[in-house]
């Protein structure tokens, strides 16, 4: 057993467990931390394949970032233990079933191609290109360039989406006040 | 195959045992210290009496936390008040991995020079802004777990003042990576030979150290347990070590935070040459190269006691107001002057640093002008409306 491997099912057990722990747990806090546990073992998945870079950012924004106002946002509300009844009633119910199939549906998908990938003749240019990047680091100058140049496009529409939360967030805000004077 | 063993597992080893146990031995020191140059700012002697100049003081402290009580309350969350003081220490003592300590040592027989830095990561000050984010996890579970109002206010406080000051510290270092092209903090200071950085990119030098104070929750940014109003904030309901872990690591936190600015904005362990006493790569200009990184953080080390035992504590809207309004613009700014005059100067760093200062001066005043403004506006609406005050209060209470 190689060592890449080991430290592969150490991250991915974690990350598993993880998942599983954030919908098990009643209260929210656990289950938000149980969350950064997840981000964390996958930020160590994407260490393995050489993408540190992303394993960085991973960290930065979701661990980092995003689960700190989670939590304070559930520490401000003082959200207390959900019981096991009342969060899924009715038609919740009804669109979480329907939801739930098509992730089953979509992993067993993605299962499959990937079982048949491994031993169909016909994906050898895959697996090359696989092995290829497998034992190359990715280093941020690399994305840096393709972000600037194939993908500008993409990469400055996504700057002006946030741009236009980012607006809407402080007009919500003032006309908030506005109304209160 | 033996010189395999002993260059990757001996000597690593050997170099995280030596930086594990400095930081540690720093966190006594650091204590010792602060103690003792708070006497000398307010004119009284300290801690005296326990050794020489009291300087096993941290130590009888040390062996007090560890045979008091270890007391947990009985209305605590019990599995996240335990963690959280681990969640605290861990991400302190992980940060300092990445910071290089020294040149590089050549000894005959081995293959390749010993780098006097844990591991030199492509990413490495990512790594660092990765890891310090963590840290607030320490503080607010700490806080919630405590299952106290006072102790999830300082949670509260903490978590929002980390989520704005990390912004800056992200931002501010932005233009040091332009001119150094590389993220290894190794790359960074090797190429700060001459010029220092805080030279070039002193506005983003000034905010980034003020968003490290910020960080690691001092004085005059201490507002998740400011005494007067919190009793003592996130760990109010914690005591013998478990207390004394939450210090150590805002002690560590001040450590590796001087070590990253001293690499990052002062010339990591440059100093005039000095450094290649003895040719370079050889042992003597190793230790000395480790002697001026050393020294170059107790100083700093010192600015962090000096500013806090002269600066009292912010309100918590200025706080805010603070970060949003002057410190992230003059860390946006620093990114764009530098971008921009780096092509159109080619690479002038004189140019660069002038342009700097003086981009990042035209915005604060800018800042500060549009603030005066709505100030004197809203002095002018308060004199004419009825409830002003209630007003303001409503406000406050909003903030918090």
């Amino acid at each position: 057993m190689n060592p890449e491997l080991i430290v592969f099912i150490i991250f991915g057990t974690v990350s598993i467990i993880g998942a599983i722990a954030v919908i098990s747990f009643r209260h929210p806090i656990y289950s938000a931390l149980s969350l950064i546990v997840t981000f964390f073992s996958q930020a160590g998945l994407f260490v393995l394949l050489g993408a540190h870079f992303v394993a960085a950012v991973q960290v930065i924004v979701y661990a980092g970032a995003i689960m700190v106002l989670f939590l304070f946002v559930i520490m401000l509300l003082n959200l207390g233990t959900l019981s096991a009844k009342g969060a899924l009633t009715g038609k919740l119910k009804g669109v979480a079933v329907i939801l739930g199939i098509l992730l089953a549906v979509e992993g067993v998908y993605i299962a499959v191609r990937a079982l048949k990938n491994d031993t169909a003749v016909a994906s050898d240019v895959a697996k090359e290109s696989a092995a290829a990047l497998a034992n190359k680091t990715i280093e941020t100058y690399d994305i840096g360039r393709l972000l600037f140049s194939d993908y500008l496009l993409p990469f400055e529409v996504t700057s002006l989406i946030l741009l236009a939360a980012l607006i809407g967030v402080i007009v919500l805000v003032k006309r908030d006040k506005q109304t209160e004077n | 195959m033996d010189i395999n063993i002993l260059e990757h597992i001996v000597i690593p080893i050997i170099k995280v045992l030596f930086i594990a146990h400095l930081l540690v031995i720093g966190v006594m020191v650091m204590i010792w210290s602060e103690r003792r140059v708070s006497g000398w700012i307010q004119d009284r002697l300290g801690p005296n009496r326990v050794g020489p100049q009291g300087l096993l003081q941290p130590i009888a402290d040390g062996i007090k936390f560890l045979f008091k009580e270890d007391l947990i309350p009985n209305h605590v969350d019990k599995p996240l008040y335990v963690l959280a003081p681990a969640m605290l220490l861990i991400p302190a003592m992980l940060t300092i991995a990445v910071v290089p300590f020294g040149g590089t040592i050549t000894i005959e027989g081995l293959e390749n020079p010993i780098s006097l830095q844990i591991a030199d990561i492509n990413i490495g000050i990512l790594y660092i802004l990765a890891i310090t984010s963590l840290g607030v996890y320490g503080v607010v579970i700490g806080a919630w777990a405590s299952n106290n109002k006072y102790s999830l206010l300082g949670g509260l406080r903490s978590s929002a003042q980390m989520i704005s000051y990390e912004l800056t510290l992200g931002l501010a270092i932005i233009g040091v990576l332009m001119l150094s092209e590389s993220l290894s903090l190794k790359n960074i200071a090797a190429q700060e030979g001459s010029e220092w950085n805080f030279l070039i990119h002193f506005p983003a030098f000034l905010a980034f150290t003020t968003a490290m104070f910020a960080e690691t929750n001092r004085l005059p940014f201490d507002l998740a347990e400011a005494e007067q109003e919190l009793v003592a904030g996130y760990h109010t309901e914690y005591s013998s070590m478990k207390f004394a872990i939450f210090f150590m690591a805002e002690y560590m936190n001040m450590i590796v935070g001087s070590a990253v600015v001293v690499t990052l904005f002062l010339g990591g362990w440059h100093f005039f040459g000095l450094e290649n006493i003895g040719g370079e790569g050889s042992v003597t200009a190793g230790l000395i190269s480790f002697a001026i990184f050393f020294i170059k953080t107790g100083v700093f080390l010192f600015v962090f006691i000096w500013v806090r035992w002269t600066l009292p504590r912010f309100r918590y809207d200025q706080l805010m107001n603070f970060g949003w309004k002057f410190l992230l613009p003059v860390a946006l700014t620093s990114i764009v002057v530098t971008g921009t005059l780096y092509i159109a100067t080619d690479g002038n760093l004189l140019w660069i640093g002038i342009g700097n200062t003086v981009a990042a001066f035209i915005v604060v005043s800018i800042v500060a002008g549009i603030l005066a403004l709505d100030n004197n506006s809203k002095a002018a609406a308060q004199d004419t409306s009825a409830a002003p005050l209630r007003q303001e209060t409503l406000t406050i209470e909003a903030i918090e």
